[in-house]
């Protein structure tokens, strides 16, 4: 099993950091997310090396690794596209976005394509539900997205390098009426039940 | 009362805060005792904007000042109630406003750390607090001795991975000594054993924005606005198919109806509005008749049988089933119960898969029974108010789309006999007190 490290300046904003609370096992999050932002993921020799930096045992930090969602413990794509699906974003045309997504990558919700450019997931509302629909692509978030606007970016994406620092959300324009009821392909007049059945999951 | 509402573009950075009026409020309440802060809050009438309504200066007094342990205050910024987002809109254009509040509020409790809990997914409202408090530190406005005032104040910026549980208070505190976000059992509240277990003031990031002008302007002031009962204004995170989404600030009392169809422009070229969930994914669905002359207020809500919870108004149109709406939140609490209680882990998993056989067309009455049945058995039986959030839009949907459900059955349905069992079970509903 090969020792793993960390570069000397997240060890030291790792100490830093635990100095800040009361209890060193308080740090867990923080030191976690500094592990995934290094890494990409949290791997068992992660876990062993988080729990000697925080006083407690692996089996402790796998506990709160699996318990958020966030929190990878398998390698996940170089941009990893978490579609909100809840119920703002469902309201207006979410189903539709991943529709998109999963035809253009030839993938499910929790698969990776197999270059590994990109996963896909299906994650809880991210409070941006005036500008649904909306899903977060790394650290960044798109907001208003049609399927036309996934096309773009998806190509987009592509020719370039993930950067953690870039998180200033990217909010596109709101789509008009027209584009809104494209993304539902049963339209209005399915109603009550419209939604239900071949339109949907 | 959000300074930031009338200073787009630069209102996050101090020297436009402090031009606005920015911390005046808290140089005012260090020359002030800590009992008169807490009253003058208790005055205004200020309730929790979190989703609980509980009285913020009531509140504030159960924090004990003759501890030997030191006192935490905690602003709970998790924000993952389904439909809300004023609370990242606060942080990310107005992170000083917060962070006065936050003072305030320590200096009230004589606290000297505070925490703000962040949902790992806000890493840009992240990006503009930490500037912020950069430069309040800076500034002499964080640390030893804040404002040249004898008052040491440290703040430590504190950030989830990904769980709604974490957002209910004492999930939080567990989350924050590192552990999962398995709520704890009440008592002991955490006012008097919270983080590390010592004395922890837990409030919502926007009852914290609201402190500094009450605290500047006095209760008197604040108790202006709104009515008798619900005092002040309150932010609205609005969402689903209208003309102008967004976040409002709105007097308490105002008329729903006209903000739909004044503010908000109204529902979407092309859709008619089926009902509205005025506070957030947890409380129940409103239809248009209960939606007509209700007053966005605590009791204006309550009165209709639904809540002001979290100030997410959620409006759904004619295009989405009331059971695909269903369907959506219990799989966004089936997802999200933390498992400890077993009401809550069985009981939102079994709503989701009838809900789904429902849809798809393989379901009958005994089901839909069934699904009120056991929300019954949610409501109030466990640890935290997640199971009620669960139960409350269950039997909402119901009792007032039952043609909905009915239709999707495989076979008949006794309409008469499905009101007469949600007639059993809709005294879990709120209800005007
Ligand atoms: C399941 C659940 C989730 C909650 N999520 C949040 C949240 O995201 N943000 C929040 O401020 N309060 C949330 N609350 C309410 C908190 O438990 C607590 O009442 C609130 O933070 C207190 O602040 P306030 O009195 O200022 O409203 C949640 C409660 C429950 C039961
Ligand atoms: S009610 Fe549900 S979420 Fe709350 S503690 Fe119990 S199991 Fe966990
Ligand atoms: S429902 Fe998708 S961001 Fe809130």
């Amino acid at each position: 099993m090969a020792a793993f490290t960390m570069p000397d300046e997240a060890v030291r904003w790792v100490e830093a950091t635990i100095a800040r609370y009361p209890d060193r096992q308080a740090a867990m999050l923080p030191v976690l997310w500094a592990v995934q932002r290094e890494k990409g993921w949290i791997s068992p020799e992660a876990m062993v090396w988080v729990g000697d930096r925080l006083g407690c045992s692996a089996s402790a930090v796998q506990a709160v690794v699996r318990f958020y969602t966030m929190f990878d413990e398998e390698p996940v794509g170089r941009w990893k596209l978490q579609v909100c699906r809840t119920l703002s974003c469902e309201l207006m045309g979410a189903r539709a976005i991943v529709d998109r997504i999963r035809e253009r990558l030839g993938i499910e919700p929790g698969q990776t394509t197999s270059d590994g450019e990109f996963t896909l997931q299906e994650v809880e509302c991210l409070a941006s539900c005036g500008t649904a629909p909306m899903m977060q692509c790394n650290f960044k978030f798109y907001e208003n997205l049609t399927p036309e606007r996934i096309d773009a970016l998806l190509d987009e994406l592509r020719g370039r390098v993930p950067d953690h620092d870039d998180v200033e959300p990217v909010i596109y324009e709101r789509p008009g009426a027209d584009a809104y009821h494209a993304m539902f392909p049963r339209g209005a007049e399915a109603a009550p039940s419209g939604a239900a059945g071949e339109a949907g999951r | 009362m959000q300074r930031g509402l009338d200073r787009p573009g630069e209102s996050h950075v101090l020297e436009a805060y402090e031009a606005a009026g920015g911390y005046r409020a808290i140089r005012k309440a260090l020359g002030m005792s800590p009992e008169a802060i807490v009253d003058e809050v208790k005055k205004s009438g200020l309730r929790g904007r979190g989703g609980a309504g509980f009285p913020t200066g009531t509140k504030w007094s159960f924090i004990p000042r003759d501890s030997a342990k030191p006192r935490y205050l905690l602003c709970n910024s998790d924000e993952s109630e389904p439909g809300t987002f004023k609370d990242r809109w606060l942080l990310e254009n107005d992170p000083h406003l917060v962070l006065e509040g936050m003072m305030i509020a320590a200096v009230a409790i004589d606290s000297h750390l505070m925490f703000n809990y962040f949902r790992g997914e806000f890493t840009y409202p992240l990006a503009r607090w930490r500037a912020a408090v950069e430069e309040a530190y800076r500034k002499g406005y964080l640390g030893k001795g804040i404002f040249g005032s004898d008052y040491d104040l440290e703040l430590v910026t504190h950030y989830g991975a990904g769980a709604y549980i974490a957002g209910e208070e004492t999930g939080m505190l567990e989350s924050l000594e590192g552990k999962k976000a398995f709520p704890r059992n009440k008592p002991p509240f955490p006012a008097v054993e919270g983080l590390f277990r010592s004395p922890t003031l837990i409030n919502n990031t926007e009852t914290l924005a609201t402190i500094p002008w009450i605290v500047e302007n006095g209760a008197d002031a604040y108790t202006q606005y709104g009515t008798e009962k619900s005092r002040g204004t309150k932010l609205w995170s609005c969402s689903g198919p209208i003309a102008r989404p967004g976040v409002y600030e709105l007097e308490m009392g105002y008329d729903l109806m006209e903000f739909l169809e004044g503010d908000l422009g109204g529902m979407m070229e092309g859709v008619e509005l089926k009902g509205i969930i005025p506070g957030g994914s947890s409380v129940p669905v409103l239809t248009p008749e209960e939606c007509r002359g209700a007053k966005m207020d605590y009791e204006g809500l309550r009165e209709r049988g639904s809540l002001v919870g979290s100030g997410g108004f959620i409006v759904i149109g004619d295009n989405m089933s009331a059971v695909d709406c269903l369907l959506n939140l219990a799989h966004f609490y089936a997802h999200e119960s933390c498992g400890q209680c077993t009401p809550c882990r069985e009981g939102c998993g079994w709503i989701e898969q009838l809900v789904e056989k429902i849809l798809d067309g393989r379901g009958t009455q005994a089901d839909l029974e069934t699904i009120l049945r056991v929300s019954d058995l949610m409501a109030g039986k466990t640890i935290c108010a997640l199971a009620d959030a669960m139960a409350w839009p269950a039997v909402a949907f119901i009792k007032k789309y039952p043609q909905e459900f009915a239709a999707l059955c495989a076979g008949p349905v006794d309409m008469e006999g499905l009101a007469e069992a949600v007639g059993r079970h809709d005294h879990i509903l709120p209800k005007a007190s």
